[in-house]
């Protein structure tokens, strides 16, 4: 057999328990506003553990541990500063933005400042946003179908062109990476396209509790079986970390529970003390490349952790399609219970995947030689099948489990996606720019194809991102966000002085600024451009645009300050009613139904 | 929720709105800042001290152990505080309102929608 059955067995359940899911909630939808807002009426329960299940995608599931297995103490940061930044979510933008009563940031763009005009502004980001989140995912399902069936011998069948090659060029077993990409992403667009997000709904708080299942289990087992999360760590004090060669006769009798021995570390891991300690490769990666010496590259290391974690935190914040679930609450206590769930359900999770990198680092080393999908974003998926040398079907069982969760986490997060962006698309281009008077009916049938044409695009872009490591990626879309979204929801939330003008140069600038400086990075990381002289001879300005949150969120925040003061007779003139309604309690009955009154326009 | 005929005009007013807004933000500014010191000072510690924070604690070290695990239940405890005082906030705004304006001068119309 090439495929191993348990893990082929798991993996089938997750994608047709969803896609069941899906076929079985989209005949219970009816209606547009079932599509677009689950009809508001989702319990604090549920819409806690849906909107956690949407929001752990590829990055949570498998992208913080193989970063943590690549980068160490620094990747720690990723995980934390994604549960942590729905705190600046709850503290800033979830309560006056569930009161206000619209549903999508381009709604609440509109009517915040009256302005068609800018809706279609802000429409821009929720795709922009969306395709750099899609991207990872892609690759998370990338990544797990290849190494499902890292068995099967395409070699013969598929023209050598589709193959995937070595460094020497000799075609390779296994399902090649596209065919992963391309194969999951027709079956996610395919039950949105159908099902709507009444659907997403059900199965993303089902897909919360299966990812949590399938990363916590396996952990448990692991560190029973291989020693505690706190021994693990141990391992890494600089002994083993020099002499690579020297520590592996030893370490070819398996290491035990109660022994720090470890497996060599192939030449291309980092050495211990960076490992563990904080400022390590992620951080000093430009520096180094400049030839500074340890000593001077510490404050780029420290301006690099700022920036990301401003990115992050500030991103959470401003991402389109978690902020599109707070208007599926009742109402804006129930917004505040479900982000307190929110935070602890994900905060909860997020212990779980360093351990899979530290483990990963001690017990599995060879991925560190590797790159693409064969490399440490892998981790998740691999490390579990380990215990099949001691304890028969195990590993595979457990590795099974894990593939099944990295299914449940890049789909639902795709379906997310693919609903806020068809959502755009039909609801704001199509419904609301293009064909204003279109009948329900013919909105329906545009979510349909829009969300088609989206997963296509999705597909085309995540078959191209094989080389960038998945966590990173994310880290990317959230600093989009950051400079466009976050500060446009906070200023119009606090500042009554805030003028469209305003609001569109701040947003545009930082966001596009962004997108600028995170391309530029990744294309010459793809070796798309050839930048490597200037990166090393500028490596502050590396440093800038591949974290660019430090510069363009206070950017795009002075933009939104001045730009409105400049046009300060441009506030518009029912501002008093507007705050109001974004900040006095729902028990006083302000509360507009935004979209009531704008039905029809 | 009370109709739209009990709402008071005075809550239309200037004073009523920046009191409303200045507390609200208040008490999101002190959980903000509460949460910003422990995210921005982890890393001012690990600049300056990092031999304390390499410390090991049950195989941890001491910026592992407070990033990977403690941070967490921090930020838990500060949303539930925040989550507490301000639907407190809120009752009590809203009992105000309702309770401090003679019937005679509320509105009779529901005035809440902004004109067009």
């Amino acid at each position: 057999m090439n495929v191993d059955p348990h893990i082929l067995l798991f993996s089938l359940i997750t994608v047709v328990a969803t896609v069941i899911m899906g076929f079985w909630s989209a005949k219970k939808s009816r209606g547009a506003e079932d599509f677009f807002v689950a009809g508001r009426s989702v319990s604090v329960g549920w819409n806690a553990s849906a909107i956690s299940g949407e929001y752990l995608s590829a990055a949570s599931f498998m992208g913080v541990a193989g970063m943590v297995m690549s980068s160490g103490y620094d990747a720690l940061w990723y995980p934390v500063c994604y549960a942590c930044g729905y705190l600046f979510l709850l503290l800033f933008i979830a309560g006056p933005l569930r009161r206000f009563g619209a549903y999508t940031i381009p709604d609440f763009a509109e009517g915040r400042f009256d302005s068609p005009m800018f809706r279609k502004i802000a429409v821009v980001f929720v795709l922009c946003i969306g395709f750099f989140y899609t991207m990872p995912q892609m690759k998370g399902a990338g990544t797990t179908l290849s190494y499902i069936f890292q068995g099967v011998d395409l070699r013969g069948v598929l023209p050598d062109l589709f193959l995937t090659h070595d460094a020497l060029g000799v075609a390779q077993k296994g399902l090649p990476y596209w065919a992963g990409v391309v194969l999951v992403g027709a079956v996610i667009t395919l039950n949105v396209a159908l099902g709507g997000m009444k659907g997403i709904t059900l199965v993303q708080a089902v897909q919360y509790w299966a990812k949590m299942f399938a990363i916590s289990v396996p952990v448990f087992v692991l560190l029973s079986v291989y020693g505690g999360y706190g021994k693990q760590l141990e391992a890494n004090d600089g002994r083993t970390g020099f002499s690579p060669v020297g520590i592996a006769a030893e370490a070819g009798a398996f290491p035990d529970a109660h022994s720090t021995i470890r497996k060599a570390l192939p030449e291309k891991a980092p050495k211990d003390e960076t490992w563990l300690q904080p400022f390590g490769p992620l951080t000093t990666k430009a520096a180094k490349a400049a030839q500074l010496s340890p000593e001077q590259a510490r404050p780029y290391s420290l301006l690099y952790t700022y920036s990301l974690i401003i990115a992050l935190v500030c991103g959470t914040a401003g991402l389109p399609h978690i902020l599109v679930r707070f208007y599926t609450n009742p109402d804006g206590v129930a917004a505040k219970r479900t982000t307190m769930w929110v935070m602890i359900l994900i905060g909860v999770f997020y212990v779980f995947p360093p351990v899979f990198g530290v483990l990963g680092r001690n017990l599995l080393p060879e991925l560190y030689a590797s790159t693409g999908s064969k490399g440490t974003d892998k981790i998740v998926l691999e490390l579990p099948h380990l215990l099949n040398a001691r304890y028969a079907i195990l590993g595979s069982v457990l590795s099974g489990i894990t593939c099944a969760g990295a299914f449940a986490a890049f789909m639902s997060t795709f379906s997310g996606l693919l609903v806020s962006m068809t959502g755009a698309l039909a609801h704001d281009v199509y419904g609301r720019m293009l064909r204003p008077k279109s009948t329900p009916e013919q909105r329906m049938k545009a979510f349909k194809y829009c969300s088609i044409i989206v997963g296509i695009v999705s597909v085309g872009l995540g078959m191209q991102v094989e080389q960038l490591q998945i966590n990173f990626m994310v880290g990317q879309a959230f600093a989009i966000a950051a400079a466009s979204y976050f500060p446009l929801l906070f200023m119009s939330a606090w500042w009554r002085g805030m003028t469209m003008k305003g609001a569109a140069t701040g947003m545009l600038s930082g966001g596009l600024l962004a997108l600028l400086g995170i391309s530029l990075t990744s294309f010459s990381d793809l070796k798309w451009i050839d930048l490597t002289a200037f990166w090393s001879a500028h490596p502050l300005l590396r440093i800038l645009c591949e974290q660019p949150a430090i510069w363009t969120v206070p950017l795009s925040i002075f933009l939104m300050y001045t730009v409105s003061k400049l046009t300060s007779k441009d506030v518009p003139k029912d501002i008093r009613m507007k705050m109001l309604v974004l900040h006095a309690p729902e028990q006083l009955g302000l509360k507009q139904e935004y979209i009531q009154e704008h039905r029809g326009h | 929720m009370p109709s739209h005929e009990r709402i008071p005009t005075s809550i239309h007013s200037e004073a009523f709105l920046a009191r409303l807004m200045r507390e609200q933000f208040r008490l999101s500014i002190f959980c903000a800042g509460a949460f910003v010191i422990a995210l921005f000072g982890l890393p001012l510690c690990n600049y300056f001290f990092p031999e304390v924070m390499a410390r090991r604690v049950g195989g941890f070290t001491i910026s592992w152990l407070i990033l990977g695990v403690l941070f967490f239940p921090y930020v838990w405890i500060i949303a539930y505080v925040f989550i507490k005082k301000s639907i407190a906030l809120e009752n009590a705004e809203a009992r105000a309102v309702l309770e401090s304006v003679p019937s005679e001068k509320t509105t009779t119309e529901p005035s809440v929608v902004p004109e067009k």
